[in-house]
């Protein structure tokens, strides 16, 4: 009777022990991408500040906002991290610091040496149920809304405006251009797919996610590649593109405007 | 036996702790509820849709968006209030009237905010829950996400659909319709998508003279509509196909451009970039057609009279002319058969239905 009891203290201790949260070590951790914008060797301001592109062509930009979705985190070995889909769409505004941070939740303390990200919204979720458009997918959220064509149900991918003088003016009295890249390949119609993967290395370095502090993965994103990446382009000659076959030039082209810059881990 | 009760009290003390360890660590108060919520959550009405026997079945998924009464009536409420365009004056309703099957009678391109005028005809809605895409051009490809594209265009309600919702959660009304509808108050862009979808799925036209003869339900047509109805079945059921009277495809009819008109509207092929696809527009259902002049993408027809005349005498060819209206012939007679049969499709019940109607 005594030994049945003395069990039974015995294993109840053990599960509490089991229990305790103290003793579970955290097995996953967070990771950020931090964007940065730039135009060449400069830091992107939309203040009014002139750039000129590869064919000679001055230019400003006043909106630069861009889809990125699907990141995929790659190991040493090959194998790959994909976080969950409804926590992997971001909208970076260039306007919006906050947005330029894509913190990723919940990775395992594995140690990775690159990523891959869609630029826009990839084609499965470009045809889900509004039910499946939440946070950054939202038509209802004001910023969104400017990435959304409601006319011709999709998404923009990237939107980049600004003014040159060497465009013609509109309606308003201004020089501008404007690149409203969207079409992910279409729903029962077939169009054209202007949906684009990236993908980086880390450098040969590699990086662990955080479960204090912080853990960045600093990309930079160039606007001279929109004009330059695979095929120069001349504001001139297209200052309005949206709907239209062309848009797959630029859509080429800004595939290659992600770089690398660096890895940081801050301790906290 | 005499230190039993001791080790009984050790026992239970022991569990106690085991359980007490395996509660979370944290000890947040909690949360203190809305005063303003009720504390129990009602539960919505199911409200039942029956698809009518001479349709073929629905392609709207249902089980994602079942209908109940409280949202049906939400999204009616939204349906004919103002408050969804910029400054109060155009609701759905506006230009999607009950009475002409929610088309725009007498206006041959839709009529929006600040009384400007769009490039297109105003379709009707009936029978949506069997549509995939909608619009002249099919740009649209889901009932739920519809309602933003009129909510933000700028000749018809001139709203964001940010704004919009930001309205709803500040009318004295809305919260608690939300409520009724969804079991919150949460305003939302799924819950007001879903609630005027609802109202909408329920709009079924199939109760003409022509439904009850093929359903056995009422007298069979009369002499002269029952030979427009067999022209018809030869001659023009290969695109308005089924009770639905239509395939839900996009085609070229062979309209005339009209030099002077504001816009080159290409339809389909400005959806699609294909060459393929230009100057096709959506086969619009011919259900209540009589109701619903004028006629067309652009409304140049406004009588049935002067379509038939199209489709005999005006058929212009091009690159993408619907190769079965290549060889269209149609009598006079044909044409007066196919009005008599034409008008066997207004559905009565339908357009007088008071459940559809404002308030």
């Amino acid at each position: 009777m005594k030994y049945y009891l003395y069990c039974t203290f015995l294993c109840l201790g053990l599960l509490a022990v089991a229990c305790s949260r103290e003793a579970m070590e955290p097995e996953t951790g967070s990771l950020s991408v931090q964007l940065n914008n730039v135009v060449g060797k400069a830091e992107l301001a939309m203040n009014g500040t002139i750039y000129t592109n590869i064919a000679g062509e001055a230019f400003t930009v006043n909106k630069f906002d861009y889809f990125v979705s699907n990141i995929r985190l790659r190991k040493a070995d090959g194998s790959e991290f994909v976080p969950p889909q409804d926590s992997s769409y971001f909208l970076v505004r260039e306007a919006d610091a906050v947005s330029q941070t894509l913190r990723l939740n919940n990775i395992p303390l594995d140690q990775y040496i690159g990523l891959s990200f869609v630029v826009g919204v990839d084609s499965l979720r470009s045809v889900s149920g509004i039910e499946k458009r939440k946070g950054a997918l939202d038509p209802g959220d004001i910023h969104t809304a400017g990435m959304y064509w409601d006319w011709n149900t999709g998404y923009i991918f990237l939107k980049l405006e600004g003014t040159s003088p060497v465009t013609p003016v509109n309606a308003t009295g201004k020089n501008n251009f404007q690149f409203h890249i969207g079409l992910f390949g279409g729903y029962r119609a077939q169009t054209i797919n202007n949906l684009r993967t990236v993908s980086l290395t880390f450098g040969g370095q590699s990086i662990q996610p955080a479960t204090t502090g912080s853990a960045r993965i600093q990309v930079q994103a160039d606007v001279q590649k929109v004009f330059e990446g695979s095929t120069r382009i001349s504001l001139a000659k297209t200052p309005e593109v949206m709907v239209s076959n062309y848009s797959a030039t630029i859509a080429n082209n800004y595939a290659t405007m992600f770089s690398f810059v660096s890895l940081t881990k801050t301790a906290q | 036996m005499k230190y039993g009760h001791l080790l009984g009290l050790a026992g239970l003390l022991a569990l106690w702790c085991a359980i007490w360890s395996c509660q979370p660590k944290s000890v947040e108060a909690p949360v203190n509820p809305d005063p303003n919520l009720p504390t129990q959550v009602t539960k919505p009405t199911p409200m039942e849709w029956k698809k009518p026997a001479n349709l073929p079945e629905p392609v709207y998924d249902f089980t994602k968006n079942p209908l109940t009464v409280q949202g049906f009536a939400l999204g009616k409420a939204m349906f004919y209030d103002g408050l969804l365009s910029q400054n109060g004056t155009i609701s759905c309703g506006f230009c999607h009237q009950p009475a002409v099957a929610f088309a725009h009678v007498d206006h041959a391109l839709s009529h929006g905010i600040r009384d400007q005028i769009g490039t297109r005809n105003v379709p009707g809605i009936q029978n949506v829950a069997w549509y995939r895409e909608f619009f002249w051009d099919g740009g649209i490809q889901d009932l739920d996400l519809l309602p933003i594209s009129p909510i933000q265009n700028p000749v018809e309600m001139g709203d964001t659909l940010a704004n919009v919702l930001k309205k709803l959660r500040n009318d004295p009304r809305y919260p608690a319709l939300f409520e009724a509808a969804f079991g919150t108050r949460e305003i939302n862009t799924e819950r007001t998508m879903k609630a005027l979808s609802q109202f909408m799925l329920t709009l079924v036209s199939a109760n003409s003279r022509y439904d009850k003869a093929v359903r056995r339900e009422g007298p069979a047509l009369e002499e002269q509509e029952q030979r427009g109805l067999t022209i018809f079945k030869a001659k023009c059921a290969a695109c308005h196909a089924t009770d639905l009277f239509t395939d839900n495809s996009f085609r070229n009819n062979g309209l005339p451009r009209i030099p002077t008109a504001k816009v080159d509207d290409i339809g389909r092929g400005a959806i699609s970039l294909s060459a393929d696809d230009r100057y096709k527009f959506k086969v619009p259902s011919l259900r209540n057609i009589e109701r619903t002049p004028p006629y067309m993408h652009d409304g140049r027809f406004l009588s049935l009279e002067q379509v038939l005349t199209h489709y005999a005498t005006g058929i212009t060819d091009s690159p993408t002319l619907d190769p079965a209206l290549k060889t269209m012939t149609l009598s006079k007679q044909d044409q007066n058969d196919l009005i008599a049969f034409f008008r066997t499709l207004t559905d009565y019940d339908f357009l007088a239905d008071r459940r559809f109607q404002p308030n």
